[in-house]
Parts: C-alpha cells; sequence; structure tokens
C-alpha cells in the first residue's frame, strides 16, 4: 500500500494527532513553567520582605549575647501561622516548630557572613523556603551592624504548590481535548480529500471496465478538482476515439455487405446455369469442356462465399435471427449427412428422440461445416457423436487425422483463417467455422475445438435444449 | 412438360433462370414485371409461378395475392437468403413454397416437380372412395374436392396436401418436421414456417373462427392434428 503500510487516512490522523500533541505540550509546557516561576518568586519575595520587615520591628537586643528570653521572644514573634521559626546564637538557640540541624548548611554559612539568603527545600515532602538573616543593631551614628544572632524561618509553599498542581492539571486537559479535537479534525480532512479520490477511482474502474461514458464530479477547485477534470477530458477523448474507430469499423463492414449484395444478382444469373454448364461440358472438346467446368465450379464457390459473408454480415449487425423449431436432433443430423452424400464416410452414434427446440437450417450449417472439415483435413473414421446431459445437447465430431496444433488450435474460428493455405485453397474461403461458431453462439450454446487421444480433432458442440427464446 | 409462368426483373437472372428450365422440359414464359405476367396469365393457363419478390412497380407479395384470388395454381418465391421478413410475408400472401438466390437450376426443378406433384397426385389410399365427413366438412379424397356446408372450397394445392395428411388419421399430432416431408418432400432442411403459414391460410378457408380453430388445431412444442371434432 503505502510506504509505512498505511492509508492516506491513517497518515494524515497521525500527522494531525502528532501535530496536535507537539503544540500542546509546547504551549502547555511553556506556560506551565513561567506560571510556577512566577508564583513561587513572588511568594519567595513576599516571604522575605516579611521576614526582614518583622525582624526590623523586634525590640532592640541591647546586649549580648542575648539571655534565652530574649531569643525564646524573638522565636515567639517571627513564628506565625504555618511557619516555623529559629534563632541562634553561637551554641545557643531557641526554635519553634524545627530542629536547627533542619536548616541547610549552606544557609547558615551564607547568614554568618551577614546576608539575607533564602533557599528552596523539600521538608517531609512539601516544597519549603528557608529565609535567613541576621539581627542587626543600630550604632549611634544611625548604621547598622550584624549582631551574630541568626534568625531563621521556614516557610512552608503548600498553597502555592497547590496552585501548581491545578495549573498543570488544566495544562494536561487542555492538550487531551485539543489532541481530540485534532483528531477530529483530521478526520474531517481525511473524509474531504478521500471522498473525492475514491469516487475517482470509482469512475477510473468503470471507465477500465468498458464504460466510456463515465464522468467523475468535479467538486470546487482544488488539485482534486483539477485531478477530476483532467480525467473527465481524458475519458471524453477515449470516448470519441473508440467511437470514431467504432464508426469506421461499422462502415467497412457496411460496405462488405454492401459489395456483397451487388455481386449476388450476377451470380444468381450465374449460378442458374451452372448446370447447363456442366451438362453440356460433358459434350465439349477439350480444354473448353475443362474451361466450362471450372466456371460451373468457382462460380459455385464465388457465391458460396457472397453468400458466406452476407450470412457474417447479418451477425456483425446482430440482425441473426434464430426460426427454432422442436427439431430430433439425431434425425435432422442424419438429413444433413444424407443431403450433402457423407452417410457412408462418417461413423454416427445418434440416440433417437433427442429433442431440442433449435433453428434446423443453422444446425444444418454448423453440423455440416464440422463434418466438411473433418472430412477434408482429417482422416478416416469421422465419427458424430450426440448426447443430451442435463439441459443441454452435445454435438461430437471427431476424426483420426493429425489433430489441430496449439497455434491452429487458437485460430481455427478466426475469419479466413487456413490452417494449410497450400492444401484448401480450393475449399471455401474460410468462413465456414466462423459461422458455425457464430450459429452456436446464437442459440446461446459453445463451439469448441480440442484434440482426442491419442490423435485427431474434436469438435463439440453444446446448445441448451430449450434454446435461449 | 409443364408451363411456368416466371416473374423476374433482372434480366440476366431471368435470362439464366429461363435457359435452364426450358432445358429441363418446361415451357417457360418469362416476364419483367408482375403487371405483364398477370396480363398474360388472364389470358394463357400456367402450371407453376416462379416469381421474386423483389420487383419494380407491384411488387411479388401483391402479384401472389392477385393470383391467389382467381386461382388456385402451385406459386414458389425467389428470395434472398437475409429476407426472412419477406418470405413470411410471401408465405401469408399466398406462396406454396421458396427457394433462396442464387439458386441451382436442379434445386428449383426440384421444388417446382414437389409442387406440381401435389396438384396433380391422387391420394394414395384407393378404398376410401366414399366422402368422408368431418362435421360441416366433407373430403373427397378420390375427386380432391372440399366442401364445407356443401359448398366447395377454393383450397391450392400445397393446402390441399396438408389437409388431405392430417384429416387421414384424425387425432394424430404430426410434427412441423413429419408434415415438411409428407407434404413439401423437403423433411429436416426445410423451413417450419412453410407449415405454419399453410395451416393459417388453411384456417381461413375451413375454420369458423380461425382464433378457436376445430379442424386444424395446434399442440403446442409438437405440432398440429386434424380434430377430435
Amino acid at each position: 500500500m503505502t510506504r509505512w503500510g498505511l492509508g492516506l487516512r491513517g497518515r494524515l490522523l497521525l500527522a494531525f494527532a502528532m501535530l496536535g500533541l507537539t503544540t500542546t505540550a509546547l504551549v502547555a509546557g511553556v506556560s506551565y513553567g513561567q506560571a510556577r516561576t512566577v508564583v513561587l518568586q513572588k511568594a519567595q519575595d513576599a516571604a522575605v520582605l516579611s521576614l526582614v520587615d518583622e525582624v526590623t520591628r523586634l525590640d532592640p537586643v541591647r546586649e549580648l549575647p542575648p539571655s534565652p528570653e530574649q531569643l525564646n521572644a524573638i522565636v515567639a514573634a517571627l513564628a506565625e501561622g504555618p511557619d516555623a521559626a529559629a534563632v541562634l546564637y553561637r551554641d545557643g538557640y531557641a526554635s519553634s516548630g524545627l530542629h536547627p540541624s533542619e536548616i541547610p548548611q549552606p544557609l547558615r554559612a551564607e547568614v554568618r557572613d551577614g546576608r539575607v539568603v533564602w533557599q528552596r527545600f523539600s521538608r517531609d515532602g512539601t516544597p519549603t523556603l528557608a529565609i535567613g538573616t541576621q539581627l542587626r543593631t543600630k550604632r549611634p551614628d544611625g548604621s547598622t551592624e550584624p549582631t551574630g544572632i541568626e534568625v531563621y524561618r521556614l516557610h512552608p509553599l503548600a498553597d502555592e504548590q497547590h496552585s501548581i498542581d491545578q495549573l498543570a492539571a488544566l495544562a494536561w486537559s487542555t492538550g487531551a481535548a485539543s489532541l481530540v479535537l485534532a483528531v477530529l479534525l483530521a478526520l474531517l480532512a481525511a473524509r474531504g480529500v478521500l471522498r473525492p479520490v475514491s469516487e475517482l477511482g470509482r469512475a477510473a474502474r468503470r471507465l477500465g471496465e468498458g464504460d466510456l461514458k463515465t464522468r467523475a464530479t468535479v467538486h470546487g477547485s482544488d488539485e482534486l478538482a483539477g485531478v477530476a477534470l483532467i480525467f473527465n477530458q481524458t475519458a471524453e477523448r477515449l470516448e470519441r476515439q473508440v467511437g470514431e474507430l467504432r464508426r469506421m469499423e461499422a462502415d467497412a463492414r457496411r460496405f462488405v455487405a454492401d459489395v456483397s449484395h451487388e455481386l449476388r444478382t450476377p451470380l444468381a444469373a450465374m449460378t442458374a446455369v451452372t448446370d447447363v454448364l456442366d451438362e453440356e461440358a460433358e459434350r465439349l472438346p477439350g480444354d473448353a469442356g475443362k474451361a466450362a467446368r471450372l466456371v460451373s465450379q468457382e462460380t459455385q464457390n464465388l457465391a458460396q462465399l457472397v453468400e458466406d459473408l452476407i450470412e457474417i454480415s447479418r451477425f456483425d449487425a446482430g440482425t441473426a435471427a434464430l426460426a427454432c423449431d422442436d427439431i430430433d436432433v439425431g434425425a435432422a443430423i442424419r438429413a444433413t449427412l444424407r443431403s450433402r452424400g457423407w452417410t457412408d464416410q462418417v461413423t454416427i452414434a445418434l440416440p433417437d428422440r433427442v429433442l431440442a427446440w433449435l433453428d434446423p437450417r443453422r444446425l444444418d450449417v454448423i453440423v455440416a461445416n464440422l463434418v466438411g472439415n473433418a472430412l477434408r483435413h482429417g482422416a478416416a473414421p469421422v465419427t458424430v457423436d450426440l448426447r443430451a446431459v442435463d439441459g443441454w445437447v452435445e454435438v461430437t465430431v471427431s476424426d483420426y487425422g493429425p489433430g489441430l496444433t496449439p497455434e491452429v488450435r487458437d485460430h481455427v474460428f478466426d475469419r479466413f483463417y487456413k490452417a494449410d493455405s497450400a492444401r484448401s485453397r480450393s475449399e471455401g474461403a474460410g468462413l465456414g467455422l466462423a459461422i458455425a461458431l457464430e450459429n452456436a453462439r446464437l442459440h446461446g450454446g459453445t463451439l469448441v475445438a480440442g484434440n482426442r487421444s491419442p490423435h485427431g480433432a474434436v469438435f463439440s458442440l453444446r446448445v441448451p435444449r430449450g434454446g435461449t427464446a | 412438360m409443364s408451363r411456368v409462368l416466371l416473374i423476374e426483373d433482372h434480366h440476366t437472372v431471368r435470362e439464366g433462370l429461363r435457359i435452364a428450365l426450358t432445358r429441363q422440359g418446361h415451357t417457360v414464359e418469362a416476364f419483367e414485371t408482375g403487371e405483364k405476367a398477370l396480363a398474360h396469365l388472364s389470358a394463357a393457363p400456367a402450371d407453376v409461378v416462379v416469381l421474386d419478390l423483389m420487383l419494380p412497380g407491384m411488387d411479388g407479395f401483391e402479384v401472389c395475392r392477385r393470383i391467389r384470388a382467381n386461382q388456385d395454381l402451385p406459386i414458389i418465391m425467389l428470395t434472398a437468403r437475409d429476407d426472412d421478413m419477406d418470405v413470411v410475408a410471401g408465405l401469408e400472401a399466398g406462396a406454396d413454397d421458396y427457394v433462396v438466390k442464387p439458386v441451382q437450376a436442379r434445386v428449383l426443378e426440384a421444388r417446382i416437380r414437389a409442387v406440381l406433384r401435389r396438384s396433380t397426385t391422387r391420394a394414395a389410399d384407393p378404398v376410401a372412395l366414399a366422402e368422408e365427413r368431418h362435421r360441416e366438412l366433407t373430403i373427397d379424397r378420390a375427386a380432391l374436392v372440399v366442401r364445407k356446408d356443401g359448398a366447395p372450397v377454393g383450397l391450392a394445392p400445397t393446402e390441399l396436401r396438408l389437409l388431405l395428411e392430417l384429416s387421414a388419421t384424425p387425432g394424430r399430432v404430426y410434427s412441423r418436421q413429419q408434415l415438411l416431408e409428407a407434404v413439401w418432400e423437403q423433411g429436416y432442411l426445410g423451413d417450419s414456417r412453410l407449415v405454419d403459414a399453410c395451416v393459417q391460410r388453411l384456417r381461413a378457408k375451413i375454420e369458423n373462427d380461425t382464433t378457436a380453430p376445430v379442424y386444424v388445431q395446434t399442440v403446442r412444442g409438437f405440432g398440429y392434428r386434424f380434430g377430435p371434432l
């Protein structure tokens, strides 16, 4: 099918899904990241400012080291709400909600250096902001100096984390929705593309099957519509050309029919007197007698040829008609053989009372052709068998000659085909089997050529007993 | 031997047939148009007519009907192989038989002899001397006369032979082939339309209602029979 074994529909779906997923992931990912940073930053800034502000508003420490009571008072002031706080001075400390060992070490080092620092870390699975600074004391000149009292506050970021989680969930659901939307859009697009494509496919198939009037429907003005337009133009040209060819063929056939009809009148006059010529030839001296016999013989051949051509023309024009009757097929075959003087040369196996609804004249033409050919080209004994099988009548004419070569067998029913041109020049024009075949078909039957074992040709005629009429 | 009236418009065909039939011993009067032939026939009788269907002026069918209107002499049509419809029309117009052109003299001669035999030979059965009665129909096999309600029925030779053949064994079914063999002497190679057309003409003359025939009945798929009455 295609490179990946996917149809056009599958590929379109895949492409749209990928596009939807990528876009959603990108947009959702970036906005999630951005929102997270902003939320955390804001919480962090607020927490830091709040601590610094609170620390400056504490009662100043008058003397160092501070008393444990003082440290406890500071902790009590700073530990509010969910926040935990700790105050350390050298080895002493006071704390609420945390142990000093929980404070990250790098943080403490920086605080000892006098800076205000903060750090996010996970405390028992909760994201927590740790902020640290030193208490400062005012100098008489208004400037401040660190006191060495470290103040820490742990501010849990649970609320912020919750907001961020909600953002993430929103991003996920938006992604899923856009994926569904992308698939729906892909299906819609595939339908839009595939319907004209499959319509075109159907039209092409009908055209291939010989329906030259087939045209594709042109939707809109896109590339597919262009293809449909080109298809229609091609089909139109094809129809025109085939029509032209058929017309020429019909003209040629009509010409043959017309010529044949024109030849008929002079031939009728000549045929009427061939018997006279034959009788007189006996009495004419030498060459004159031979000439008279030759003219008589060839007149009959020519008359037969013209009648065959007219008969073929009628088959071609579709005007050949059956004149059927209830026929005793065996008796009809005997009559055919008798009327041509073949009774003694042919072995027959004809059961009595095989009745069929056939055109007796056409049956005569078929049987006479088959037996005539067998007698001329085959070798004795020539046999004619008749069998009735179910609704069919089968007449088989076989001989013990050399049989048919594959080449002859393929063409034996062709018009003017002669298996052995040197031998059969004066034995008919080669229309006999073509006419026999047409006659068999007119009855809704078949005529096939084959070989018998060990050698010899077999022609089998099968026609329905009830006829097609 | 017998007087043949030949009607054929093509000069060479007419001449060829005239030569051939004359050699067979017939007296041939040949004409190129139906009008001339009919004019001649009214003055001088003939035994058989050989008639081309395609004629200038009055066509062969009309000639056939005009001859039939006055006389019961046999008519043989000359026709082309592909004029199937013409054959039917010609037989309905009253022709007894037809031959396909081009025709050899001996074939035409055989047909002429066959139709002449129909009009001259007596019934083969010498015992049947008395007239047979079949309802209104009386058949005299010896005199070759058929009467209906006492009045003679004018039957052409072929029609008469067909009636004699069928009525010889009332109730027996004859196939078209058997009738072709017995009446037309053609058997299996004959055209069964000859029989059908002749039956139609015969019915028109002897039946009271041709749509419901009682004398010559059709046996579908088999053929015809006389009666049963």
